[in-house]
């Protein structure tokens, strides 16, 4: 059922947001197409909500265009806001009423026809899994199940795009990992946008990773490209020829001069003689040149071993802020 | 189905799940039936003009506390957040809350109703019960509690917190209320134009059975003003 028209599923352009003097969003550019199932990374204040209020229209922006599915935001909100399913953060409900009540409520507003109501209804409660605490209150529901009121009510409309902000939060691993098998699941059909804390998570869920930092985006690619990164750590250990020692501060000079090489540590060694260091690389991998540089110093190489940078350290890297 | 109507629905719903609609609307018609049968009974007077006199100073209280939580307990709750991304407008928003307070304003007069049935029933039978008054009155207390309502819908929208809306809602009421009672004091153009803002002043007119013009228009532009300042402070922007 979904939508074949060419525009992509959001366009944002130069996006740019300010609280008073406070610009949460400096230029914010990205495009997803239907279909994909986008996470969407940084730390506490890097912009990741703000992003997503205005997507659904709750927050007006700046200056910039933001387009859904072709319609710009500022223009039609209410016509870009049929077409999504949106959790909020920290998933507020109302906790006086049942979740029939509620789901019933949410089916009227959206004016989901009629004789497709209690259809609809009944699908995103067997989706969710809702059925036991249908006619429970909210209020009195675990988390859990709260979490899951929540996307019953995004994904009641069948909506072409769902935005998700901070699904997993607060949730028990067990609960997290159900949460998160749903969502792989609604992404069969619909293109959703999700943020998270949880980088496993959006390595596990997501098709695509959008790290954002200070309002603007640092990085847009797939989870499994961000975790190999740019840049690792190489632990070297070299060996001397015979009984001639290694002349470490020479040796250190050398390896530094290495192209790609950015930081050298020594390291602790069992066998006396011997020298180790933990290399730290970026760009461009220097295990080539390193080895070359030992075997021209006359040494013997024992160990040569790169470690990669996890998704972690990327995302560290990433977004650290700098020190002033 | 219309998008106000269920807006309104469900908050008129909510005010039954909670205690706030029977604390409200019991603590209503305690005090008015006190004042009602204290004239009856210990005055020996069956009028319904006490009655009158006194409801529209039941509604600068009470209409704040129908209000105040309207839309403070969905910004502390952030279920505003929810409401306002989905496909409807700001106004219809307001204009479904604004319905579902006048919801419990009219059942609360409805169960006054009876206190018209035994007044007409007290009247001597070669004094014909005039109806008139009655019907004027109760008209005139459904515009004043709506303008009161849409006072306090408004100070409900500017805070998160449901007692400052009370009070500011409150405060709203009562100068709309009470602007007028020292228009005597004042010049006469001064005191002309405090009388016109008056709720109470306005109400004066229609509880004498005379429905006019000026009054009704009086009292939909007091509504209509205030329902729009609802809908700027919800787009109001927030952090």
């Amino acid at each position: 059922m979904r939508e074949t028209s060419g525009a992509p599923m959001i366009d944002i352009v130069d996006l740019r947001k300010s609280y008073g003097d406070f610009e949460a969003l400096r230029g914010l550019n990205f495009s997803v197409p239907r279909g994909q199932i986008v996470g969407f990374l940084g730390p506490n204040g890097a912009g990741k909500s703000t992003t997503m209020r205005i997507l659904t229209g709750y927050l007006p922006y700046t200056a910039g265009s933001v387009k859904v599915s072709g319609i710009e935001i500022a223009d039609d909100a209410n016509a870009a806001r049929k077409m999504i399913g949106y959790l909020p953060e920290n998933n507020p409900q109302y906790e006086d009423m049942m979740v029939a009540e509620y789901l019933s409520f949410i089916a009227d507003v959206r004016q989901v026809e009629k004789n497709k109501k209690q259809d609809q209804v009944a699908r995103a409660v067997e989706r969710c899994g809702l059925q036991e605490v249908f006619h429970k209150d909210i209020g009195q529901l675990s988390k859990g199940y709260r979490q899951r009121v929540g996307l019953a009510q995004a994904i009641l409309h069948e909506p072409q795009l769902l935005i998700l902000d901070e699904p997993t939060s607060g949730l028990d691993p067990n609960q997290i990992i159900e949460i998160r098998n749903l969502i792989k699941e609604l992404g069969r059909e619909t293109t959703i946008v999700m943020s998270t804390h949880i980088l496993q998570e959006a390595q596990h869920t997501c098709e695509r990773i959008l790290i954002i930092n200070n309002g603007l985006l640092v990085a847009d690619d797939t989870p499994e490209q961000l975790a190999m990164g740019d840049f690792g750590f190489i632990y070297l250990e070299i060996a001397p020829r015979e009984n001639a020692p290694v002349d470490k501060q020479a040796m250190k000079r050398k390896l530094q001069g290495v192209n790609g090489v950015v930081g050298i540590d020594e390291q602790a060694v069992d066998v006396e003689g011997n020298v180790a260091f933990m290399i730290r690389y970026e760009k461009v991998d220097p295990r080539r040149d390193l080895f070359n540089t030992v075997v021209d110093s006359q040494l013997v190489l024992l160990e040569l071993k790169r470690q990669r940078a996890s998704l972690e350290e990327t995302f560290r890297r990433l977004t650290a802020r700098v020190e002033e | 189905m219309n998008t106000t109507y269920c807006i309104a629905r469900r908050d008129f719903q909510a005010y039954f799940n909670s205690p706030v609609a029977y604390v409200v609307l019991g603590v209503f018609l305690l005090v008015l039936g006190y004042l009602f049968f204290s004239t009856l009974f210990l005055a020996g007077f069956a009028s319904m003009r006490g009655f009158f006199s006194v409801a529209p100073i039941l509604f600068v209280v009470f209409g704040p506390a129908i209000t105040m939580r309207l839309i403070s307990e969905e910004r502390k709750t952030g279920t505003i957040e929810q409401l306002l991304t989905l496909p409807i407008s700001n106004f219809e928003v307001v204009l479904g809350k604004f319905l579902a307070a006048l919801g419990i304003v009219v059942v609360g007069l409805l169960f006054t109703l009876p206190y018209v049935v035994s007044v007409s029933l007290l009247t001597p039978a070669d004094t014909p019960f005039d109806y008139g008054p009655v019907i004027g009155g109760y008209i005139g207390l459904v515009l004043l509690a709506s303008a009161f309502l849409a006072l306090g819908l408004f100070a409900s929208s500017l805070t998160k917190n449901q007692i400052v809306a009370f009070i500011i809602g409150l405060a709203l009421c009562f100068f709309f209320y009470f602007v007028d009672k020292f228009a005597v004091l004042m010049p006469a153009q001064i005191g002309a134009v405090l009388e016109y803002i008056s709720v109470d002043y306005h109400f004066g007119n229609i509880a004498r059975g005379v429905v006019d013009t000026r009054d009704l228009v009086y009292y939909i532009s007091l509504i209509a003003i205030f329902l729009v300042l609802t809908e700027r402070s919800l787009r109001r922007d927030k952090r």
